[in-house]
């Protein structure tokens, strides 16, 4: 049915079933839906998304509770107010109260890179980094760098020189890459593998996973 | 991870108040902690070895510039972040040797969110430490240690006691050892300044205290003094693997040669001691010689004398002997 297979079937117009659109994660989340009664009141915070963009305050993050704090993160562009447990790490911040599940936990110890976002440009390991402390900081994710139809020109060279196999640890490579290009390291192939050694892929997609970074380098 | 509250300091003044009015600011038992990049402390606490009720966010304090001192030296504030530290220009051409240890530290994403106050602060990689079901003297007072006769193939042979063997895990502080760095704290008993080497403590009987930082004290920044007029200086790493681990030994070597003798030298080494090992022995064994493999040798002898290997780690002897060897090497040939 989907005739290009770099193309995901994504438009309304696609002559795709319902059981062609249930995805891994709809699947699952029906599921535990079913079998756990989980309702919306059960969602882990109350979030929701400011349409107009709020001006950042440097006024510290104040605790709403005894065991909430209020804050407000830019996440791809886009102002969210959340009352969250201060233990909430950037990364289950944006998988688990932004439903941006891009972002992948691997480690969750700052030790595989899986996690990799940017922040204020700069990318960083989000499980080792609280989301309170995010405030005013302009936060990017993989899903605010490209979208299927509009690939980041990363994106499309890791598609195009295969660099994953399973693909858990491939946002985190993205992430890095992309970062990776206006930091101040040698352009050989030697120092592209060191300047992106925080990110581990087991199915060990490594060499083309430089050959993507290299093309991009080349065409920008 | 347990619970704490949050409260974030945008200025010194701030942190160290919120940081004393804490009723029990103790930081060697942690129910308060300065939280910077989380590269440490969010790690420990996530395996329930930190579990402070209070952590100050520090991070966005003004003091991420470096900047130069009178007398051509360099003041290095406690934010800077480790990749800022590292690629900055003055000092990659005045202190490579800490630029070098710097960028052989960590991953690219750890370097930009450690800070060099928190780098300062790093604790040890012991398996046990990290490990709340085992017993560990530094983590739990007195409940012994288990790598003295576990798994110490990463752990020290210099400095250590009968009752702690962690190994201290920088290699930013190495570097700054070497290049005789002091430490600025202050807290609202005052401000006060500390020589590197003074700064960390050998674990003795105590192996709790890492540091000579008194509790509610926070480190604010770091100098160096004016780099030795034409003196040359390497860090040099050895591991496991080529990238993103940590050392079985380092050394850092700061030396000026002139009229074919070394009349300068500073050597720490790492991965190794239990804190960054400054070695007086091997610098004595070198001033005044001249820069070949002979001196090289008794200062890598001299360095090593010391030692007290455990079972699984007699290999680091040798190593960090070689390592040093190689290291005096780089920093003395003439081009």
């Amino acid at each position: 049915m989907n005739k290009d297979p770099k193309k995901p079937n994504t438009s309304d117009d696609d002559p795709v079933t319902a059981v062609a659109r249930v995805t891994r994660r709809s699947f699952l989340a029906r599921v535990g839906a079913a079998g756990a009664a989980v309702g919306a009141g059960q969602l882990p915070s109350a979030a929701f998304a400011e349409s107009d963009a709020a001006p950042a305050s440097d006024a510290p993050a104040k605790a709403t509770d005894g065991t909430r704090v209020h804050v407000r993160l830019n996440v791809n562009g886009r102002d969210h107010q959340l009352d969250i447990d201060p233990r909430t790490t950037l990364l289950d911040c944006v998988r688990d109260h932004l439903q941006l599940t891009g972002t992948k936990k691997g480690c969750d110890h700052g030790q595989c890179g899986a996690c990799t976002v940017h922040v204020d440009g700069r990318r960083v390991n989000s499980c080792l980094s609280l989301a309170v402390t995010h405030e005013g900081e302009a936060i990017t994710t993989i899903e605010g760098i490209g979208r299927p139809g509009a690939l980041h020109p990363m994106q499309a060279a890791f598609v195009e020189h295969d660099g994953f196999q399973c693909g858990y640890c491939t946002s985190g490579q993205i992430m890095s890459a992309v970062a990776l290009l206006n930091e101040p390291y040698g352009h050989t192939d030697e120092e592209v593998k060191e300047a992106m050694s925080g990110n581990i892929c087991r199915c060990g997609a490594y060499s083309n996973i430089v050959s993507a970074i290299q093309q991009v380098r080349r065409k920008a | 991870m347990e619970f704490f509250q949050i409260k974030r300091a945008t200025d010194v003044k701030q942190a160290i108040e919120s940081a004393q009015m804490h009723p029990d600011s103790l930081q060697g038992g942690a129910s308060i902690r300065f939280l910077a990049g989380g590269t440490t402390l969010l790690d420990l606490m996530k395996l329930d070895v930190e579990r402070p009720a209070q952590v100050i966010d520090i991070h966005r304090l003004p003091l991420d510039r470096v900047e130069a001192i009178g007398g051509g030296g360099v003041t290095i504030g406690a934010t800077v972040r480790n990749a800022d530290l590292a690629n900055h220009p003055p000092i990659k051409s005045h202190y490579p040797v800490l630029s070098q240890a710097l960028l052989s530290g960590a991953s690219a994403q750890l370097r930009n969110m450690a800070t060099t106050g928190g780098n300062l602060m790093q604790r040890t990689r012991c398996v046990y430490f990290r490990d709340t079901a085992t017993p560990c003297n530094k983590r739990e007072p007195g409940s012994g240690c288990s790598a003295i006769d576990g798994f110490n193939r990463n752990l020290a042979i210099l400095g250590t006691s009968d009752r702690c063997i962690a190994t201290n895990p920088s290699d930013m502080s190495v570097a700054m050892t070497a290049l005789e760095a002091t430490i600025h704290v202050e807290s609202t008993q005052g401000k006060r300044s500390i020589a590197i080497d003074d700064f960390f403590l050998l674990p003795g009987t105590t192996p709790q205290h890492e540091t000579a930082l008194a509790p509610g004290e926070l480190i604010t920044h770091v100098t160096l003094p004016a780099p030795v007029p034409g003196n040359r200086s390497v860090y040099l790493k050895l591991r496991d693997r080529a990238s993103y681990e940590f050392a079985l030994a380092s050394a850092a070597v700061v030396a000026t040669v002139s009229s074919g003798k070394i009349d300068h030298v500073r050597i720490a080494l790492g991965g190794v001691g239990v804190k960054p090992w400054r070695s007086r022995e091997a610098e004595a064994a070198l001033l005044g010689r001249a820069p070949d493999a002979t001196a090289f040798e008794a200062a890598a002898e001299a360095a090593l004398q010391s030692a007290r290997p455990q079972s699984q780690n007699r290999f680091k002897v040798e190593l960090a002997k070689r390592c040093l060897q190689h290291t005096l090497k780089l920093a003395t040939q003439t081009a």
